[in-house]
């Protein structure tokens, strides 16, 4: 038997992003709404990231993921939000219907007056990457990895290489190393890293683990379990160079090679997604191509830093607040491109002369630069830094005040000095 | 004199900078863009910190409790700190914030739960 229910909103996701648009939606009076979580708890993906670093924009200290979650959780309960967990959403419709499953209710299904999409990113898998190789066992992502050290305190393995130098990556390089294990070597394919260098300093160089740049695995032994990994050189074109071999004998091979948004259920839902983000194409009310339907946080763009994720996603509760409300911006909107070296702002169609937060990354680096917004090829914002890198997201915020009389496309691109 | 080559990690530009050292006493840092810099340089070379976080096992419990240090602490204390970590045995309630281990090593600085374990 499945019950239909009712709902102003529903939330699917209860990581940082869907908990910050849950409360932001309560503060702006939406009281009928819930939150859906498949994990046994609220937190997402922060509940296994144990090491430090979150919440420096937030709250000006540096906390643990359990920390900052738990902030978030607390002020959630403050307010009464309807978090159901152990509960997982199976298919979302253009109509706003939400069919999920659980153990202690079965299937349901609510009709919502808006949905926020949040159900954050997942990590390539192994398939995607087309490493050779026998199919033996001691290969996990490094986020899986992540999960069986710090939330169930099971070591994957002994002696290790990670693929992959992305701060996911390195941070459980440290973490594998910290708990008893031999962590032999960090591969990057690419001849730059993209972690943070406060990550390659007190992840490997504090260790001694070496990173090869500009390597990859070409070849995986073993037969039930990994028993070792070959390592070689890559030329420009990132083909195997013959003769720079090395052999690793490791247990272990950790792959860190990139997040992508977990957007199958918006995808049924009739979402259009950009190809340059992978999430969902939206409006400056963060708003998809369905209406009442919005999205936040890594299923949107993949985030680095979960204080973006929240900031977004308390925009997105009070969005789909005021679109619960009728009263959504309405009219004419304009493009938001892509300009030269940069790729995936987020949102993708605005309407013009509100305040507005740009997010995109420059496709590669740029040293003393400066980020342009133009409008019918007149410039209307500009940020300038030291360095720009595809590894840190830019927020651009731009005041309605600076472009009130816009009517054309915007374009955002980088420019060199 | 001695020189020691540091990437400062305040910032992406990841500075390249260059100390000299006489006599263990800092004569010259270069390299730097910011202050900032400076200052990261002089600390790592002359007393360098780090943060530990881990996880601890908790008695008649399937799950770990997270842990991390209150401060950073002594970065060649970190290898001790994990192992008086090894040996503790901790038991539910456990409330973040709780301290689970004070005055880690000698080194003045507790470790603290950073999960609550009900
Ligand atoms: C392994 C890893 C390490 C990271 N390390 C850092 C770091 O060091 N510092 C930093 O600032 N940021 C870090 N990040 C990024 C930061 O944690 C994320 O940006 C943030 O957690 C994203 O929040 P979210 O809510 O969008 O996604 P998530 O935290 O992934 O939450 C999504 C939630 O949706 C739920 N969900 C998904 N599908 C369904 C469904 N069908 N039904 C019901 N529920 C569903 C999931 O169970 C999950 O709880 C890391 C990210 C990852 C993946
Ligand atoms: S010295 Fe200044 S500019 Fe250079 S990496 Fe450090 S903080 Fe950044």
């Amino acid at each position: 038997m499945e019950n239909i229910i009712r709902k102003q909103l529903v939330i699917i996701g209860g990581g940082p992003a869907g908990l910050a648009a849950g409360i932001a939606a309560r503060e702006a009076g939406v009281e009928d709404l819930v939150i859906l979580e498949r994990e046994h708890e609220a937190g997402g993906i922060l509940r296994q990231c144990i090491h430090n670093g979150f919440g420096l924009h937030r709250y000006g200290e540096e906390l643990t993921g359990p920390e900052y979650a738990a902030r978030d959780i607390a002020r959630a309960q403050e307010l009464g939000l309807d978090i159901r967990c152990d509960t997982t959403v199976l298919s979302v419709d253009g109509d706003r219907r939400v069919t999920c499953v659980s153990r202690a209710e079965g299937l349901q299904i609510f009709e919502a007056g808006a949905v926020i999409l949040a159900m954050g990113c997942r990590e390539r898998p192994r398939g995607a990457l087309g490493t050779p190789g026998t199919r033996c066992a001691g290969i996990y992502t490094a986020g899986a990895a992540q999960k069986f050290v710090n939330l169930e305190g099971l070591m994957p393995g002994r002696r290790c290489v990670i693929l992959g130098s992305g701060d996911i990556g390195l941070i459980m390089a440290r973490r594998m190393t910290l708990q008893g294990a031999k962590v032999l070597a960090c591969v990057e394919l690419m001849p730059y890293s993209s972690g943070l260098n406060r990550n390659i300093v007190q992840c490997l160089q504090d260790y001694d683990i070496p990173l090869y740049l500009s390597h990859t695995v070409i070849d995986i032994q073993g037969r039930e379990r990994l028993e070792g990994v070959t390592v070689a050189q890559v030329d420009e074109r990132r083909r195997p160079i013959p003769g720079t071999e090395i052999e690793f004998d490791c247990d272990t091979l950790l792959l860190s090679v990139g997040l992508i948004p977990e957007n199958e259920l918006s995808l049924r839902a009739g979402v259009a997604l950009s190809p340059a983000t992978a999430g969902a194409v939206v409006d400056d009310a963060l708003q998809t191509s369905v209406p009442g339907v919005f999205a936040c946080g890594n299923v949107l763009h993949v985030h680095d830093l979960v204080d973006f994720v929240s900031d977004e996603s308390f925009r997105a509760g009070r969005a789909a607040a005021a679109f619960l409300r009728g009263e959504h911006p309405q009219g004419e909107t304009v493009a938001v491109l892509d300009g030269e070296g940069v790729r995936g702002v987020v949102p993708q169609r605005v309407h013009p002369g509100q305040d507005l937060t740009l997010m995109f990354r420059p496709a590669g680096v740029y040293k003393n630069a400066s980020v342009v917004v133009e409008a019918d090829g007149v410039e209307i914002a500009r940020k300038r830094a030291l360095v720009f890198t595809p590894g840190e997201m830019v927020a651009l915020d731009l005041p309605a005040a600076k472009w009130a009389n816009v009517h054309g496309d915007l374009t955002v691109r980088m420019e060199a000095k | 004199m001695k020189e020691r080559i540091i990437t400062c990690i305040n910032c992406p530009m990841g500075c390249r900078m260059t100390v000299t050292l006489e006599d263990g006493k800092v004569t010259g840092v270069t390299g730097n863009t910011c202050k900032r810099g400076e200052k990261y340089a002089m600390q790592e070379v002359t007393a360098p910190v780090r943060m530990v976080t881990a996880v601890v096992p908790v008695a008649d419990r399937r799950l770990p409790v997270s842990v991390k240090t209150r401060e950073p602490i002594p970065k060649a204390r970190i290898q001790d700190c994990m192992a008086a970590l090894r040996q503790l045995h901790l038991s539910a309630p456990i409330e973040a914030g709780q301290v689970v281990l004070a005055d880690v090593c000698g080194t003045g600085i507790d470790v603290i739960a950073t999960r609550t374990v009900s």
